[in-house]
């Protein structure tokens, strides 16, 4: 009796995710175009560019510097913990340097930003839209996405990267400090370890992983703020949507690249 | 001229604008009249390209504005000053870099001198001091602040001006102001004006001809006086209600006089 009706609701429901992903994916594209096309009008954007450059780098720095040196902290002592009487102590150096370059840095950094510059943008593009200052622009003639957009993605695409090796460097050398404090790692063994795994594609791995994760960071948070509708509760919405869309990108192109770096190589 | 042709507009299963057909002849005012929600903002933005028609076609200065692409209808926009409901101001922006961003035309934009007299001479035009100009939106009055968007809206000098609600969310007082403004800029810029709203009086006051959305559809189009004479009883239901409104106003405003006495 039952079986029928719900099997309808089942497909009724995936039929409308089909829909708004396809709705989604679309809008996401045509932006992304609109943005390519945007880039043209250089005069207007290169000045904004700065501005939320200074607030996305400046403005982010104590906080990723924070959480990486916290990271490095506690590498350290986990590694310590796991490889005294075990392994040689210069595996530390290599553990410590390897895993905040490879993994901690970029991604750390990066869900930070989620919340801190991501949010930020959804719920400012999302106030603009509500309350008709995006309609406004675009009735005066000027392009909304080389005003508003372009800056902001551009300002994410310079900075997230540098904040990214920032945070590699705080990592490394809180790090090693950590070591030498608790287990007693000479600066020489420390940097034999660290030496003896590492290759330059590391370094350009993290890089490379930097720059996807401030596409996503920037972007999707762009996309959803400029696209809010319903008032103060749908950008309480955007920016929420934002945070959690983007992390979980993060995490997804996290993997990705995984696999198509390192693994495959 | 503005040519509305038999617009059709549906947001989901909401039929907004069903067939609307308005013209607007140069140096007119227009008000474009209606219940709350009937769609007066929708045709509005059909006019400046900001919302595109489902169906039907907007003819502004000969130019089919549905059909228009994006350098075009920038352009056509440049022409169009656009006075939003809530003012629509740049939060993080001053008052002068608010006007500043209304002078359309590229070159003048870029010429410091130029933008610091135009934005002088749209606060003087708005009946706004000069000092007001380094303020932002945030320490402005609701009055002030849709002053600052008519500011903003006529800095580019357009050729169309579009009036969203420029009363709503005002007191009687500071709603006459702005109706006394709105008629002193059409004399002094000789402008063709659309105003969207739904407060009777200070439509009647600024128009040159109504025209009453009601139920998705034009429903009565003529000037003011035809529109009081109307035996239509959709226009006379919209218009004693807004007369009874405004007998409560006034009985509001008696008895608070009352009250300081």
């Amino acid at each position: 009796m039952t079986g029928t009706p719900l099997t309808l609701d089942v497909r009724r429901l995936v039929g409308r995710w089909s829909l708004r992903s396809a709705g989604h994916a679309g809008r996401f594209t045509f932006l992304v175009i609109d943005m390519l096309r945007g880039l043209a009008e250089w005069r207007i954007y290169v000045p904004r560019t700065f501005e939320q450059a200074v607030s996305v780098g400046y403005g982010s720095l104590f906080i990723v510097l924070l959480v990486a040196g916290f990271a490095g902290a506690v590498t350290s002592l986990q590694t310590g913990y796991q490889f005294t009487g075990t392994l040689p102590l210069y595996y530390a150096g290599a553990v410590i340097s390897e895993s905040m370059i490879l993994e901690l840095g970029p991604v750390l950094t990066a869900l930070i930003l989620a919340g801190r510059i991501g949010a930020r943008y959804a719920a400012e593009l999302g106030t603009m839209r509500v309350t008709e200052q995006i309609d406004a622009l675009e009735s005066l003639g000027r392009s909304p996405i080389s005003h508003l957009l372009i800056p902001r993605v551009l300002a994410g695409l310079l900075l997230v990267p540098v904040l990214t090796m920032l945070a590699n460097a705080t990592g490394i050398i809180v790090g090693y400090l950590t070591a030498k404090g608790a287990l007693g790692l000479t600066y020489g063994d420390f940097e034999y370890g660290a030496r003896y795994f590492f290759r330059p594609l590391d370094l350009w791995y993290s890089l490379i992983k930097s720059y996807c994760f401030a596409a996503a960071v920037t972007m999707i948070p762009c996309y959803i703020g400029y696209n809010t509708q319903q008032g103060a509760e749908g950008v309480g919405r955007a920016t929420t949507n934002s945070v959690v869309a983007s992390s979980v990108t993060i995490l997804l192109l996290d993997a990705l690249t995984t696999k198509l770096l390192l693994v495959a190589k | 001229m503005i040519q509305l042709i038999d617009i059709h507009k549906r947001f989901l299963d909401n039929v907004v604008l069903d067939g609307v057909s308005l013209d607007v002849r140069d140096g007119e005012t227009v008000a474009l009249l209606g219940p709350s929600g009937v769609g007066k903002s929708v045709t509005l933005k059909m006019i400046n390209g900001l919302l595109r028609p489902d169906a039907g076609d907007a003819i502004v200065d000969d130019l089919h504005v549905p059909q228009l692409g994006r350098k075009e209808l920038a352009r056509l926009r440049a022409k169009i000053g656009y006075v939003f409901q809530y003012g629509a101001l740049f939060d993080s922006m001053t008052v002068h870099e608010n006007i500043r961003l209304g002078i359309t035309d590229e070159a003048c934009s870029r010429d410091d001198a130029y933008c610091s007299n135009r934005v002088k001479e749209c606060l003087r035009l708005v009946n706004l001091a000069p000092e007001v100009a380094e303020k932002y939106p945030a320490e402005l009055s609701g009055g002030m602040k849709k002053r600052v968007g008519i500011a903003r809206a006529i800095a580019g000098k357009p050729k169309y001006l579009l009036y969203d609600e420029p009363t709503s969310g005002l007191d009687p007082v500071n709603a006459d102001v702005i109706d006394g403004l709105v008629e002193r800029l059409q004399q002094e810029l000789g402008v063709t004006s659309v105003v969207v709203s739904h407060d009777v009086r200070g439509s009647f006051r600024v128009a040159d001809r109504v025209a009453l959305l009601w139920q998705a559809k034009i429903r009565a189009v003529g000037p003011p006086e035809e529109i009081l004479a109307s035996r239509d009883p959709a226009v006379q239901q919209f218009l004693e209600r807004d007369l009874e409104m405004a007998l409560i106003q006034s009985e509001g405003d008696r008895r608070a006089n009352g009250t300081h006495l």
